[in-house]
């Protein structure tokens, strides 16, 4: 199929296009960027008009939960990849917390084959660093990395002991696989939202910021140590920004990624014991949203994940201690992001699109994020400006477990194109 | 009328001053020989307990049975999900076999704001969690109004392990409202962060949060709190925050002595200062089954 998106404006930070012109798209490639295409044989191109609208790379979201196999309940490959769509990813990478866990091949063949059959966006298997994630024995990177899996991670448990870590970065980057690490000083972070006045008011025991911190901290001096590189998940305080900022500055291969709700909620969204403002780590301080913004700003923060993690009503309609941590974010994370730092004049849209689209990519070493001539086409529409109201019923993803419910938000996607085929069209799945 | 009692947190101080003075006419009751009023006749009482409390349970159902009404109870061990049913589908069935006033107690915060608003029945919060205990707080209040006449600027201390107690979260919250100057004292790992935000003056010695004290607050400390590193022993938390006769000597001479009990003797305050005259431990029973009858007479009168 032959497509022409004309007249939008084209943000693709990879190749520093930031103007209004036309993208041509040819048997799933990108054909040509440019002012006033002109095409022979009209009839067989179909035709946007993207006029007064962005046009940018899909998004990548390196981090994901599509709880398939084994909690299909919650969500699966195809639920998960149509929620992606409808949201702009046109990336998903997929977290090894399944069950069976994805620490083999096996399970990774699944992921794969699946998501050939039924998925609506490119899926990305990340596998675990440790067998059954135990952070006891090393799972097979090597092997890993020669069945397809983009990144190793023990993801929703740190890799307990600091020997283990090492070992795992020094035989991951003798592969070429990156490493992302969920940060959490188990002994230190039992309780169930950020440790401070709310918790105090709430009765419910706090999660200290030094959970978080002591083990991007331990992670730096690791990556420092051994000259490897790390990927620091999900950070949510400020003394994670300020200890991956200078880590940077010393020349550490450090990355990391923030989710839109530690830039958009803080703690105070637990109030009446909210289930949908549980997750780990837990929403933090003003203060720490502000340090997030700033390290989004000055380049710190290298990217923008959502950590989608789906849960059935039951795992959260309960009392707050045990209701399950973690919200989904798939279709509302293009919104928030557009919201709070482009049209708060935090960010630019460049900035924003190479956060949410080339340099997730440039991290798990895919070769998406851009419109580059003879890159797959995966692109994106949306109009910065035109809100909408979230409505958590509408979304394509099995669980509704999101906070963000009945927000105005923008810039929700008219087309997600996928390989050069539209997945959504006039914001409706196809 | 109202249909919850979830805290004393939001709740307005004048609501407060009527459920106290509502109490003294029960009191009067309780105290004598024909305990019987049919406020409650033809009402249905549910106490649902998830953590065990013989005293706490039999003051709501003495309370109750005072009052005319039919008395069940339900102690449910365990509250994991595993346990099978779950606490909203619990509470439900409860409402379902025509319940009017529903008492819960469970180890959750939050877990009473998660059913009240799913049932008919008028739920009474009777301890969720490490958040709130407002009947034994209102009972406190009670207390320190028979002795004292009045709460506005009276110094209170609330000392001990702050962090694990929804008595004195409550407290703080209903002293802080009515005027009271309220401090805190305790080891510092049983001081919760944030905990100057509610108002409360923390201090992390007993004897400087008991300086002036009008009212003495201990809080019950569990025993197994120790085995998770939060102080050394027993002997030692007695040492130097245990309340005897001397470390009274910083409060006020007619200073009166709380405690929510069953009390650790010889660990947070000593059997000298538990039986001595500035006690009012035993009184503050009494009370409980006063302030709790006023409470149902509040929700359902
Ligand atoms: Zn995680």
């Amino acid at each position: 199929m032959k497509l022409l998106i004309k007249g939008g404006h084209v943000v693709d930070p990879k190749n520093n296009i930031d103007e209004v012109c036309d993208v041509f798209i040819d048997k799933g490639i990108i054909c040509d960027v440019g002012n006033d295409i002109e095409l022979d044989d009209i009839e067989s191109v179909e035709v946007i008009d993207a006029t007064g609208k962005y046009v940018t790379p899909g998004l990548v979201d390196m981090h994901v939960h599509l709880r398939d196999p084994g909690f299909t309940y919650k969500e699966d490959i195809e639920s998960g990849t149509k929620a992606a769509a409808l949201g702009g990813v046109t990336s998903v990478a997929c977290m090894p917390n399944t069950n069976p866990v994805c620490d083999n091949v096996t399970v990774v063949e699944y992921i794969k084959s699946k998501a050939k059959q039924v998925a609506a966006v490119n899926v990305y298997p990340i596998a675990a660093i440790t067998k059954g994630l135990q952070s006891e024995e090393l799972a097979p990177i090597g092997s890993f990395k020669f069945a397809g899996v983009v990144a190793i991670s023990d993801d929703g448990k740190p890799v307990k002991s600091a020997g283990l870590m090492r070992r795992a970065l020094e035989y991951a980057d003798m592969f070429d696989v990156t490493v992302i690490s969920h940060c959490e000083e188990m002994s230190i972070a039992e309780g169930y939202m950020n440790e401070g006045a709310v918790a105090t008011e709430l009765g419910l025991k706090g999660i200290s910021n030094c959970a978080e911190e002591i083990m991007v901290n331990r992670e730096i001096n690791l990556a420092e140590n051994t000259g490897t590189a790390v990927h620091i998940a999900h950070i949510s305080t400020k003394g994670s920004v300020e200890a991956i900022r200078q880590a940077k500055q010393r020349g550490v291969r450090v990355t990391c990624e923030t989710c839109p709700h530690y830039f958009t909620l803080t703690e105070e969204a637990v109030r009446g014991y909210n289930t949908n403002a549980k997750m780990n780590p837990p929403l933090r301080t003003d203060e720490d949203v502000k340090a997030i913004i700033e390290g989004l700003v000055d380049g710190t923060i290298d990217a923008i994940a959502t950590d989608h993690a789906p849960h059935h009503l039951d795992e959260k309609n309960c009392e707050f201690d045990i209701a399950l941590n973690g919200i989904i974010g798939l279709e509302t994370s293009l919104g928030l992001s557009v919201k709070y730092l482009v049209n708060e004049n935090m960010l630019s849209m460049s900035d924003l699109i190479r956060k949410m689209s080339l340099n997730p990519s440039n991290i798990l070493g895919l070769s998406k994020g851009s419109l580059s001539v003879g890159a797959s086409a995966d692109v994106i529409i949306f109009d910065a400006q035109k809100e909408y109201t979230v409505d958590v019923t509408k979304f394509a993803s099995k669980s509704k477990n999101s906070p963000y419910d009945g927000f105005v938000l923008c810039a929700k996607p008219e087309y997600t194109i996928v390989n050069g085929e539209i997945k959504v069209n006039r914001g409706e799945l196809v | 009328m109202k249909k919850d009692l979830l805290g004393l947190q939001y709740l307005p101080a004048d609501e407060i001053m009527t459920i106290l003075k509502n109490a003294v006419k029960m009191k009067e009751i309780v105290l004598s020989d024909k305990k019987k009023i049919n406020t409650l006749e033809g009402k249905t009482v549910v106490t649902l307990f998830y953590e065990n409390s013989t005293r706490t349970r039999m003051s709501f159902e003495l309370a109750a049975d005072y009052m005319g009404a039919h008395a069940a109870n339900i102690t449910a061990s365990g509250s994991s999900v595993a346990k099978g049913e779950s606490l909203i589908d619990t509470a439900k069935t409860i409402d379902a076999m025509g319940t009017d006033i529903l008492i819960m107690r469970h180890g959750s915060s939050g877990a009473p704001h998660l059913i009240a608003p799913l049932v008919k029945a008028s739920v009474i919060n009777a301890g969720d969690g490490l958040h709130e205990h407002p009947t034994q707080a209102l009972l406190d209040l009670y207390t320190i109004l028979e002795k004292k006449g009045r709460i506005e600027g009276l110094k209170v201390a609330i000392v001990g392990d702050v962090y694990h107690s929804r008595v004195a979260r409550s407290n703080i919250f209903a002293l802080k409202k009515l005027g009271a100057d309220v401090s805190v004292g305790g080891p510092s790992t049983l001081l919760p962060r944030g905990l100057e935000n509610t108002g409360a003056k923390v201090f992390k010695s007993v004897q400087e949060a008991m300086i002036d004290a009008d009212v003495v607050m201990g809080l019950r400390i569990q025993l197994e709190r120790q085995k998770s590193g939060l102080f050394p022993s027993l002997g030692e938390y007695n040492r130097f925050f245990g309340i005897d006769d001397k470390r009274m000597c910083f409060a006020k001479d007619d200073a009166i002595v709380l405690h929510p009990g069953p009390v650790n003797r010889g660990v947070e305050f000593s059997s000298e200062l538990v039986d001595g005259a500035s006690s009012c431990i035993n009184e503050q029973v009494t009370n409980g089954v006063a302030v709790r009858m006023s409470v149902m007479e509040w929700l359902r009168g």
